[in-house]
């Protein structure tokens, strides 16, 4: 079953705020001098925040449903810019099997995808 | 510098214990865009453990927090994680690989609540840049 795609923007306020709510103070996340001097393109958003946005499309579409796992890998950066926002887009494709659903999920930004086989699986 | 290979395998100190508040997850939830409504606190919001834990053993190894990038991370729950839950967690240091001159450090760690009982089991791969890469 193919899930209807949510999409999010992400600013540079939200990943100060972002930053402060989840106690990851990496200025990676803030900082273009230091940001750049790892060789990151580029102030990035938290691999974590854009993985929250993707448990926020899941549980838009499964509401109230139990989360038994969920993982992906974090394969490309999603950079955010100074002015304007980064849009993360969060499709979904469901299946189910012995009461579980599994979400496989295609996260992408700016056309490009930013997470390696995001999976949740749910008691839906 | 490379990070210390006879790191695999140790645990490091649990954490302080960290009162689950429903001020504090809805803070989470706001940050993410949304609104919460009281209830389970969203799938990630264990990352607050576990970044509480990485912090401590980055620290206790001197590893600089702006080298760090995240490569991967993985959560598997016993149950959802609620406001008035009391939760610790214990960080052990599961692979370490050098590749490109960069530090591929795996961590596991387990959130645990007051009862001891195993809430949620998170693994994360760390990518310590090096300092020439």
């Amino acid at each position: 079953m193919t899930l209807e795609t949510r999409t999010y923007a992400v600013t540079r306020a939200d990943l100060v705020t972002y930053a402060a709510a989840s106690g990851d103070p990496n200025p990676i996340h803030q900082d273009e001098e230091v940001a750049r001097s790892v060789g990151l393109p580029g102030v990035i958003a938290h691999g974590m925040l854009t993985m929250a946005l993707a448990a926020r499309a899941v549980e838009s579409w499964f509401p109230g449903a139990e989360v038994v796992s969920f993982g992906c890998k974090f394969t490309n950066p999603v950079v955010v810019p100074a002015d304007g926002a980064a849009e993360i887009e969060v499709a979904g494709e469901a299946s189910e099997e012995d009461g579980l659903t599994t979400v496989k999920l295609t996260v992408t930004c700016a056309g490009q995808k930013v997470l390696g086989m995001p999976k949740a699986v749910v008691r839906a | 510098m490379p990070v210390d290979q006879s790191l695999v395998g140790r645990s490091f100190p649990p954490t302080r214990p960290y009162v689950v508040v429903e001020e504090k997850v809805r803070e989470f939830v706001a940050a993410t865009g949304g609104e919460y409504a009281g209830g389970a606190a969203p799938a990630t919001f264990p990352i607050v453990l576990a970044f509480d834990a990485m912090n401590a053993f980055l620290e206790a190894e001197s590893i600089d927090l702006f080298r760090i990038v995240h490569g991967e991370q993985k959560f598997a729950y016993e149950r959802p994680v609620v406001p008035g839950d009391v939760l610790t967690a214990t960080l052990t240091v599961a692979s370490l690989r050098q590749i490109a001159g960069n530090d591929i450090i795996g961590t596991v760690s387990e959130v645990t609540d007051e009862a001891g009982a195993l809430v949620c089991t998170t693994s994360a791969t760390l990518v310590h840049r090096g300092v020439e890469a």
